[in-house]
């Protein structure tokens, strides 16, 4: 009998020594690769309309009358790895389609020319690999854009980390875009030798003389918790531009009543230094701000100020007033229509470069309800956002944008 | 550079540098549990990716651009 109760005693614990073996199997499993898993995904759409009367096409003065219809769609994926890092990747597609009066007077001979509209398609995917327990994040990113007269090929890596105490993170970002654009000139400034090519085709195949333009930029921010309700970032940038950085088809007219393409320095230093901060009042409202100062070596100095606050109506809906103030001065090279003289060597009557002060305001509306929106499970989240924009030269636009989120 | 924008250039840079130092003094230390406001989806430090087409306008319409993690230069025909 003592034989037969040890016997049973012994077979439980073998029983149980082969289930606990069993659980500790499942354990370690959990620390094996996994495969990429969805995170979210983002549909951003936007309709964008502009009207003025200093188009730097026809020299700054004429419409500025523009069309945007944008859409861009995001998707984020994730998974662990056997060091408990997560590695997410981002993928990105947009489409931008414009209209553009101004363009079209590239050629005014032609009643709608190619130049009117145009399509922008830019693809982009970003890895980061995030170290929960060392508090670094690694990122790596690539990029490309592509319209007719315009393409781009980016990359990225940046590196981050949070403090000791997890209250504040350092982050450095390093960018290089390395662009290319066809020299589309205005009808009658083309270049003897260019409208032989235009009328046959070239070795490159294209019709178009090409120019490059390299950028290379670096961001340093530092981002801190105040305490449980307000948190602040500091951004800097340093962006160093080489290469062609007019537009071909930029007209200037000269005091003198001659014309020519606008013709600006083959380098840009810019310098800005962002500061924005969020804070939680009560349990409702948000206030965000965000300061900027700009300065570049064009002798163009700004200040952007941006407050938007978020008003919880209840948890799932809020609704979000925003408020931008944005001063410039003038580049060094900007004249208006017939103010350039001939001597001058480097010349522009781009309005986008002179001196203004600019106002955009508008609302928001974001609806997150515990069920879904329309009370669809996966779709987590809409906003939608319009807004005003005026500037004192007399351009103005207005904006509508709206963003489906799916989880 | 003229002399008033130097000053400008000066007092941003100071203003900036003011602020941070006063909020950094001021920091106490928050829990996990306690950032339940902090974690809120609109208290994030970057644009909402509604702003995206704002941030592409302003950045063609205006001379000056970046630190904002928008658009700061390249990768279009903006200035």
């Amino acid at each position: 009998m003592k034989k037969l109760s040890l016997t049973v005693i012994g077979l439980y614990i073998g029983i149980l020594a082969a289930f606990s073996q069993y659980t500790k199997a499942v354990d370690s499993a959990q620390f094996k690769p996994r495969k990429l898993s969805f995170e979210e995904a983002n549909i951003i759409t936007s309709y964008y309309h502009q009207n003025g009367n200093n188009s730097a096409v026809t020299g700054g003065i004429g419409t500025e009358l523009l069309s945007d219809y944008s859409g861009v769609f995001q998707l984020k994926l994730h998974a662990w790895d056997d060091r408990a890092r997560k590695h997410t990747l981002d993928l990105e597609l947009g489409v931008d389609h414009y209209t553009s009066a101004s363009s079209d007077n590239i050629d005014p001979k032609t009643k709608s020319s190619a130049s009117h509209a145009d399509t922008r398609i830019y693809p982009s995917a970003t890895w980061s690999m995030e170290n929960e327990q060392k508090g670094s994040t690694f990122t790596l990113g690539g990029a490309l854009s592509h319209e007719f007269d315009y393409n781009s090929y980016s990359t990225s890596v940046g590196f981050a980390k949070k403090t000791r105490n997890r209250m504040g993170e350092l982050s450095f970002k390093a960018q290089v875009y390395l662009d290319n654009l066809k020299q589309i000139y205005p009808i009658e400034l083309v270049p003897t030798a260019t409208v032989s090519t235009r009328s046959g085709a070239s070795s490159s195949g294209s019709k178009y003389p090409i120019v490059g333009r390299n950028s290379f930029v670096g961001t340093l921010s530092y981002s801190q918790i105040v305490n449980q309700r307000l948190q602040f970032i500091l951004l800097m940038d340093a962006i160093y531009q080489s290469g062609y950085l007019g537009l071909p088809f930029h007209r200037v007219y000269f005091n003198n009543g001659s014309e020519q393409v606008e013709n600006l320095p083959g380098t840009r230093l810019k310098i800005p230094l962002g500061f924005r901060m969020n804070y939680f009042a009560g349990d409702k409202l948000i206030l965000r701000t965000y300061y900027r100062y700009y300065h570049d070596d064009w002798g163009l100095d700004a200040h952007t100020f941006n407050i938007e606050t978020s008003y919880k109506i209840t948890p799932f809906v809020s609704v979000t007033p925003f408020y931008r103030y944005y001063t410039q001065s003038a580049i060094n090279y900007f004249a208006p229509y017939e103010e350039h003289k001939v001597s001058d060597q480097y010349y522009t009557s781009n309005y986008d470069y002179s001196k203004f002060n600019s106002h955009f305001f508008g609302a928001g509306v974001r609806l997150i309800p515990p069920k879904g929106v329309f009370k669809l499970e996966n779709f987590n989240m809409l906003e939608i956002r319009y807004g005003h924009y005026t500037r004192t030269n007399g351009m103005n636009s207005d904006v509508v944008s709206m963003n489906l989120r799916f989880k | 550079m003229n002399q008033s924008s130097k000053q400008t250039k000066i007092m941003s840079g100071i203003a900036i540098g003011i602020v941070a130092t006063v909020l950094m003094s001021s920091c106490t230390a928050v829990k996990e549990y306690q950032k339940s406001r902090l974690n809120d989806g609109e208290m994030v430090l970057g644009n909402r990716k509604v702003e995206k087409t704002e941030l592409s306008f302003q950045s063609y319409r205006e001379g000056a651009s970046g630190a904002n993690a928008g658009k700061s230069g390249g990768g279009c025909g903006c200035n």
